[in-house]
């Protein structure tokens, strides 16, 4: 009955999307308003009726409904409540569905803003939204349906939603339970924040294409997605970065970023969105360019459909598996379609877009950007590159070729290198004309102060050169904002005669976007110092160790006291070993690497024991242990310098964009207080 | 003449002796390879069944098992490069990190380099294109003073008259 009222309900929402969009066309091209708001009241009602298909599906999940086969495949009897729930997003139909529901929600939130002086935009946006939706939820009602069930007709078991002939329902007695990879509190949370960020980069493509589509070329779908934009950003960002803690965490291979062609996939998106959230400010700033933040979001939707489109065809096993898959031709036709409509109508109205381009230096603000959104593409085009060459290889030599790390660290080293320089002189650089001269002035000091970056690493005995430079470049960020803002905290002090906290709060209230902007490349600057550290200077060994023996790597030791084997009511087997950290004989952490066995699913996962500080990661894997303890055990460890940066830098960028997106105080005549009579 | 004999002795002797200090990756025969020797090299390696993962990060028997090859190729002395040739013959060439440099692999490593050329040059020609001429200076001076007019001549402003006449009647 469940799955009946769940897909009952995904059913009646693809007919709703569909009408909403029919309603918004034939609205807007017989110019009838009540069409257009019955369009709205659908797009609005799409979200209640798909929380009816995901909480059914919860439902199913939570109490253990294995006749369903999604359940079966993704749930047992004995996973925690938290991770049965979570399980919605583990298989393949129901991340589609999951993929639907958020959307449905974004979609019905922008539907709540009063639209009085938008009302020429908002069926478009209705078409745009809803038209997304549709194709997903075509996807699950048709190919993915997360309700079907296992039948027996005769000696077959068939699986179908409707009951075949002569069939009834079965299911086995218990599930094969989620992936043991997925049962990590990093993973119940990275792909919610990934799909939140995918789905949210919509809204703002919805509203660059109503803009294209009535052609409306003012500023008006900036501001309107700016927010959108924002967190759309902030959750891809999130999803990155918690998708990276969770390969630190679990897969248990030292690192956090292995280039593999799924984390790319997410990686694209976020590099044209960020290029897109800086071309935005040009437009804002100078209206120039306007062309360009369009052409970015274009992409950036297309890539979201496209990265989701990758995981789910099978096209990064090979060519054949794709095209045996039910859903990867159809996703193809959804990206061409779109891709092609988008840049028809781009090019249908480029002479509308058209704006005033001036760039007066190299060293003007808009300047700067331009150059950083020019290294962000050629950094997602090699990405891209290197994602579909072995496909390609495939399709014409027939051979296979893989398109490792060695590949991608060798563009993007550079790449991060020239983002590192621009963000040392933008805070500096003023919009329309800054001389080298007048930029001078202000460096010299942060350089001077910047030189630290060098001579310390120096003398602490390094003497790799790019790793030298990367520093170099860091502190000089950092140093660049500390001046920055201890400059213009100064100056207001000077004019307003205030308290120096006073004018700290009042210097940031002033201008909020600019210093959020100052406080999100800090954190990107602590994520750099974090990948520096481990890029340049990781070390690692494996050695088989008895009981009480030691293994040195850097300048800690660690001793391996004993292996502890059992079983937990949640039906894993666990070996723990407990392993001593040491530092010039003395013990600084006890650890405990360890291997947890999945009965429900047959799988092992290694989770490391790590200790963790500001200025480096010892990370111990249990590689292998005999039954024999006298034998020993096999570990592998990993010294990874400054890699907490990594995690600090993604909370730093968090309270960045919460500032941005801070709700302006209505405004206000200032008045200076110096201004104020006496 | 035998001066010059023993100079070229002299050479070639040093030169064999340099040759013969070059650190080889490869291991004397009998020797046992250590954990980090296998790792060295199978971090080179990628499995075809766990697609993406190093084989030095692997944990599947599989890949435990291609581990025990190279301990055991090692220990027979063969080099790095003798090993991965082994499983190139074996496997193809996926089992590399990067395709090898040959043939139609090329185009992975030449589209980069395109890519940035041909952007940077693209960039350069926009930036020449979009460039205005730098501000008025005079708007730049501490003094702020204004500007003095310029005297025009009768001639220029019969001229200047005669313009905007034409463009207020066109």
């Amino acid at each position: 009955m469940v799955a009946e009222i769940g897909f009952g309900s995904l059913f009646v929402s693809l007919i709703v999307s569909i009408y909403g969009v029919i309603a918004a066309l034939y609205g807007t091209s017989n110019h009838q308003k009540k069409w257009i708001l019955s369009a709205q009241q659908a797009m609005r009602l799409v979200f209640p009726l798909l929380t009816i298909t995901v909480g059914s599906l919860i439902y199913l999940l939570i109490n253990n409904n294995f006749e369903v086969v999604y359940v079966s495949k993704v749930s047992s009897l004995s996973m925690p409540l938290y991770l049965k729930i979570t399980a919605l997003w583990g298989g393949q139909s129901g991340s589609l569905l999951f993929w639907s529901w958020l959307l449905a929600g974004f979609t019905s939130a922008v539907t709540i803003k009063k639209w009085d002086r938008d009302q020429d935009l908002l069926p478009w946006v209705i078409v745009v939204g809803l038209g997304t939706l549709t194709f997903f939820l075509v996807l699950n009602t048709f190919f993915e349906n997360p309700f079907v069930r296992y039948w027996q007709v005769n000696q077959d078991i068939v699986q179908s939603f409707s009951q075949p002939a002569g069939g009834f329902i079965i299911g086995p007695r218990n599930g094969s339970g989620l992936n043991p990879l997925l049962r990590h509190p990093g993973m119940v949370i990275h792909p919610p924040m990934q799909y939140l960020g995918f789905v949210a980069f919509i809204v703002p493509y919805a509203y660059a294409m109503a803009s294209l589509i009535i052609g409306r070329s003012d500023d008006r779908w900036i501001q309107l997605s700016r927010r959108w934009t924002l967190w759309a950003w902030l959750f891809l960002s999130l999803g990155l970065i918690l998708g990276a803690r969770w390969a630190y965490d679990v897969l248990g291979w030292g690192g956090y970023w292995g280039w593999d062609p799924v984390e790319i996939s997410a990686l694209m998106p976020w590099l044209s969105g960020t290029a897109f959230l800086h071309a935005v400010l040009i437009q804002e700033k100078r209206g120039m360019f306007k062309q360009w933040p369009i052409v970015l979001i274009i992409l950036t939707y297309n890539l979201v459909i496209f990265g989701t489109f990758l995981t789910r065809s099978g096209l990064l096993s090979s060519v054949h598996s794709f095209a045996r898959s039910t859903i990867g031709p159809i996703f193809l036709v959804f990206i061409a379609l779109t891709f092609i409509a988008s840049f028809w109508l781009l090019s249908s109205r480029w002479d509308k877009f058209k704006s005033r381009q001036e760039l007066t230096s190299f060293f003007s603000k808009e300047a700067l950007i331009l150059i950083s959104i020019v290294l962000l593409m050629g950094m997602l085009a090699t990405t891209f590159w290197g994602v579909i060459f072995p496909n390609i290889s495939e399709l014409i030599t027939g051979a296979k070729v893989t398109v490792g790390p060695p590949f991608y660290e060798r563009v993007a080293a550079p790449i991060l290198g020239g983002i590192l320089t621009i963000m040392v002189i933008c805070p500096l650089a003023i919009w329309s004309y800054v001389s080298f001269k007048h930029l001078g002035k202000l460096l010299w000091k942060p350089f001077i102060v910047s030189l630290l970056g060098i001579v310390l690493p120096i003398l602490g005995g390094l003497t790799k050169v790019p790793a030298v430079i990367a520093f170099w470049l860091v502190a000089f960020v950092l140093a660049v904002n500390g001046f920055e803002f201890v400059r213009r905290t100064r100056l207001r002090r000077k004019t307003e005669s205030e308290s120096f906290l006073e004018a700290v709060f009042r210097v940031f209230q002033r201008n909020k976007r600019s210093y959020a902007a100052m406080i999100i490349h800090v954190g990107i600057v602590f994520m750099a110092l974090g990948i520096i550290g481990i890029e340049f200077f990781q070390t690692e060994t494996q050695g088989t160790l008895a009981e009480g023996q030691e293994l040195q790597l850097a300048s800690y030791t660690m001793e391996y006291e004993e292996l502890q084997i059992f079983d937990t009511p949640d039906a894993r087997n666990v070996a723990r070993a407990v392993v001593l950290v040491k530092k010039d004989g003395e013990v600084l952490d006890e650890i405990y690497p360890r291997r947890d066995f999945y009965y429900d699913s047959n799988q092992p996962v290694t989770i490391p024991g790590v200790r963790s500080t500001l200025v480096d990661d010892f990370y111990v894997i249990l590689v292998d242990w005999k039954a024999v303890t006298s034998e020993g055990a096999t570990f592998k460890v990993y010294h990874n310098p400054l890699v907490k940066w990594l995690w600090i830098g993604a909370w730093v960028i968090i309270f960045g964009v919460v500032v941005a997106t801070w709700p302006e105080k209505k405004s206000s005549m200032a008045v200076s207080k110096n201004a104020r009579p006496k | 003449m035998i001066q010059k004999t023993n100079r070229l002795l002299w050479w070639v002797l040093s030169i064999a002796l340099l040759i013969s200090l070059i650190p080889v990756t490869g291991y004397a025969q009998g020797s046992d390879p250590t954990d980090d020797d296998v790792n060295a090299v199978a971090k080179q390696l990628y499995c075809p069944v766990c697609e993406n993962i190093p084989l030095d990060a692997c944990g599947t028997t599989a890949c435990e098992q291609w581990r025990g090859i190279i301990r055991d190729k090692l220990a027979e002395g063969w080099t790095d490069d003798e090993i991965k040739t082994y499983f190139v013959n074996q496997y193809g060439d996926r089992v590399l990190a990067e395709p090898p440099r040959r043939g139609f692999n090329w185009i992975v490593y030449l589209v980069p380099v395109v890519i940035f050329a041909g952007g940077g040059y693209l960039f350069y020609r926009g930036f020449q294109q979009w460039r205005s001429p730098e501000p008025d200076r005079n708007l730049r001076n501490k003094d702020k003073t204004t500007p003095k007019p310029v005297k025009l001549s009768e001639d220029d402003i019969n001229r200047v008259e005669e313009e905007l006449r034409k463009r207020s009647q066109g």
